[in-house]
């Protein structure tokens, strides 16, 4: 079972009855599988607009009595902790369970590669770590007791490699809930304001001691190996365990692990009791060395001669890297290093190797797909404004803009962050006199998601980028889940669509229009025209996901491949390569060809050429 | 460590597979049944997979590993025993994986041109040129026209993912019973295209 997968069973075997998520790889599949099953396993589920909306629903859910879970990517979290800490300060009645993952190596993630450890001890809030499945299952399962026995929320936090590795799993059964929501009022309770605040902050973190102490003994906290060396022990989670358990088998050696299922609180006594009578141990962490830095902490106390190896390199000792995934290859190496081993293998010489070979193939960087409509906006927009213009950029499949040809993302940073960054470029351009163009993109799901804040401000400061809202009717890039464009919920029940461009003329944006990116002609002059405007316009390029169609036209039956007949001028020659459609291949001749395999059926390179070059391949 | 052959369909301590290619190629779908079949025969099994952006277009890794205990879901560079390649180009993408000592690769031979060739100017080698280049990193290479293959015996090159493995599996080139690697196909594609697998599947040798 998939880690996800295992995270949405957990909850199921613990009787949630809510749950609610805003899409992020590598955490998206959680949703999507409560999408799956939720009206069949009687939970209530939803695709909320953003994370910080996600999380209250579940609070809310949570202070009237119900199991909640929330869950999102690591950025998602920096988006929801807004509300978190001060939920975590009065407490939940029924267990609220936040599922998170970070993304070492940044395979979904192309802005930080933050490690989240250190939410919970700014939030006080209980963490734990699962490294496979089963734990996935199980640390769920405890998180919901531990949530109500304490009336807080619990972190679970993953990373890509749990959320995405398949293990075997042995299932429990499935809990139906069956509990009435009822939130029961409690001034007493919910009064936050100072002096309050500092009584519920003593409290809180009387509570992180209450639960350290279960966490002492608890099961999730276990030592292997125990007495197996004297000089050596490691000490490890998540997704490292896994690493260090091959490591040690293939370098032949055994050595004492203390496995650490919760990473905060952490067991203290119990790792005094495990470093006291070693002479040297190994942290293996991924990201950020905060566990290493309280078991030096921890040490000074309970064994202060102890040599501790790790990503942090005090006396030399440095042998884990701070960023990056670690793999097999890096406990091998760590664990050969700190026990004075010899690796077997010579895993640079073989990098060396590798990297002699792959210097020179051609890179393949994701593309948008055939008959993507953000292709036709991308080059249509570039035209008009030129090479010249800000492109600022945002989160979804529209990133792939970053890539040449287009080059049509000059930066992004966060859900909506295009629209911010644009206003501010524009306007520190206009008061001191520039004449900068800025062209802000962002897609559907993200406008909803944190652009109407951003465009809202453009309009009342009296900003002027334009606001090209690439509305493809889905959140694509991480799986088409519905969004409130969409017009169905994560129950699958229908619900009224909501219309970007009424939101944009809602909050006084008087400069709207709606294009279909295949029409390319109209797009860009849409946009020659709103560049001259000295107020805010928005553009809602609008047309559905081709990923979605092209699946709909296979299903009902075949469809049209395209070709080139006759010959393309020079003129054609080059548009066509900065259209970049993957379907277009060299032709070995300075030219281009269509590969057949490839040609999704849009037509819409047909606009590149004159009429009647681009043709239904004729069945022969 | 004293690895089990893996020319059978027996039980080997460790075995170590890479499947690789391009989003939309079916990786996903031949690492399942893999990973499934593994699951039947008894093996401890892990699989990694990607998703999200990696899959429009890019490169798509999975990787399974399975034997009698088994932590780590990813195969360590040098140490892949198989590696089914669904796109040449891939396939050396994918070196580091192998090693001249125990690693065969499967790869289909048919291109996929990347947009940094069409638009950038960048140089997609020769078929020739990648096989030299993986010798360095493999015991023996295979190259089967899998798309061409399977595009005339079905019209279509959607099965080409499972010809790959019914040539792994035909040869002795992973230890997991055929009629288990059937069952993990039927349970894993639509019903009425089983047979369309099946048939691709068994004609590959």
């Amino acid at each position: 079972m998939l880690g996800n997968e295992a995270i949405v069973r957990g909850a199921l075997e613990a009787g949630v009855q809510f749950a609610s998520t805003y899409p992020g790889t590598p955490a998206s599949e959680i949703g999507d599988t409560f999408a799956r099953i939720a009206k069949r396993a009687g939970v209530y589920f939803e695709y909320s607009t953003n994370e910080k909306v996600a999380f209250e629903a579940a609070a809310g859910a949570a202070m009237s009595g119900l199991r909640a879970l929330v869950s999102f990517k690591q950025f998602g979290l920096n988006v929801a902790s807004d509300s978190i800490g001060p939920v975590a300060y009065v407490g939940v009645d029924g267990g609220l369970v936040i599922a998170f993952a970070d993304d070492p190596n940044g395979w979904s993630s192309a802005q930080t590669e933050q490690d989240s450890k250190c939410y919970a001890r700014m939030m006080h809030i209980p963490m734990l770590e699962p490294s496979d499945s089963q734990e996935c299952i199980d640390f769920v399962k405890v998180a919901f007791e531990l949530s109500e026995k304490f009336k807080t929320p619990v972190f679970v936090r993953l990373t890509t490699r749990v959320d995405h590795s398949r293990t075997i799993v042995t299932l429990g059964d499935v809990v139906h809930g069956g509990r009435k929501a009822n939130f029961v009022k409690d001034p007493q309770r919910y009064f936050t304001l100072p002096p309050a605040i500092m009584g519920l902050h003593d409290k809180i973190a009387e509570k992180m001691e209450n639960v350290a102490a279960v966490f002492e003994t608890h099961e999730m906290n276990k030592v292997l190996n125990a007495g197996a060396s004297r000089e050596l022990g490691v000490i490890t989670s998540g997704a490292a365990f896994n690493y260090v358990m091959e490591a040690m088998n293939d370098l032949g050696v055994k050595l004492p692990v203390l496995k650490l299922g919760t990473t905060y609180p952490l067991p203290e006594k119990k790792i005094k009791e495990f470093i006291r009578g070693l002479k040297s141990v190994l942290v293996a962490e991924e990201l950020d060395p905060v566990l290493e830095k309280e078991i030096e902490a921890l040490a000074k106390e309970a064994n202060p001669k102890l040599q501790i190896f790790g990503k942090l390199g005090r006396d030399g000792r440095k042998c884990l890297p701070l960023a990056g995934e670690y793999n097999t290859e890096l406990l091998e190496k760590a664990i050969a290093a700190a026990a004075g081993k010899k690796l077997d293998f010579d895993y640079d010489a073989h990098a060396k190797k590798f990297a002699s070979i792959t210097s020179t193939i051609p890179r393949r960087f994701p593309v948008l797909c055939p008959g993507c409509p953000h292709r036709s906006t991308f080059y249509a927009v570039k035209r008009a404004a030129g090479n010249d213009a800000v492109f600022a950029g945002d989160i979804g499949c529209y990133m792939l803009g970053i890539f040449p040809p287009f080059e049509t993302q000059d930066f992004v940073f966060s859900m909506g962050a295009g629209e911010g960054v644009a206003h501010g470029i524009k306007k520190a351009n206009t008061t001191t006199g520039g004449q900068q163009k800025v062209i802000a993109f962002v897609g559907d799901s993200t406008f909803f998601h944190a652009g109407i804040p951003a465009l809202l401000n453009m309009v009342y400061n009296k900003s002027n980028p334009i606001v090209v809202v690439m509305d493809n009717r889905i959140t694509a890039m991480t799986g088409h889940q519905p969004n409130p464009g969409v017009g169905i919920t994560g129950m699958g029940d229908p619900a009224e669509p909501v219309k970007v461009e009424d939101i944009a003329a809602a909050c006084g944006v008087r400069h709207v229009k709606v294009v279909d990116p295949y029409n390319m002609h109209e797009l860009e002059t849409v946009v020659k025209e709103f560049l001259k405007l000295d107020e805010v316009s928005v553009i809602v390029a609008k047309r559905r996901c081709y990923l979605l169609d092209y699946r709909d036209k296979r299903k009902a039956g075949s469809v049209p491949t395209f070709e080139i007949a006759g010959e393309l001028t020079f003129e054609e020659i080059k548009n066509l390569k900065e259209y970049s459609c993957p379907a277009y291949n060299p032709d070995g001749k300075g030219g281009l060809k269509i590969d057949e395999s490839m040609c999704w059926g849009c037509a819409s390179c047909g606009q590149l050429c004159k009429p009647g070059t681009i043709r239904p391949k004729m069945k022969k | 460590m004293e690895k089990k052959s893996s020319k059978s369909e027996g039980n080997a301590k460790e075995f170590n597979v890479a499947i690789v290619g391009v989003g939309g190629q079916g990786i996903l779908t031949l690492a399942e049944v893999v990973t499934a079949a593994a699951f039947k025969q008894g093996y401890d099994v892990r699989m990694s997979e990607l998703h999200g952006l990696s899959q429009r277009g890019g490169s798509v890794p999975c990787q399974m590993r399975f034997g009698q205990r088994i932590y780590s879901s990813l195969v360590k560079a040098g140490h892949a025993d198989l590696v089914i390649s669904l796109e040449p180009l891939e396939a050396l993408r994918a070196a580091k994986l192998g090693s001249a000592e125990k690693t065969v690769f499967i790869t289909n031979t048919h291109k996929v041109v990347p947009v940094s060739v069409t638009a950038l100017g960048e140089k997609y080698p020769e078929l020739g040129e990648i096989k030299a280049k993986l010798k360095g990193f493999s015991k023996q290479v295979i190259d089967v026209d899998a798309t061409g293959i399977t595009e005339r015996e079905t019209g279509s090159a959607v099965t080409s993912n499972i010809y790959m493995l019914g040539i792994a599996s035909a040869r002795g080139l992973i230890p997991i019973k055929r009629e288990l690697i059937l069952e993990a196909i039927k349970e894993s594609v639509p019903e009425k295209y089983f047979e369309m697998n099946r048939k691709i599947f068994e004609l590959a040798k």
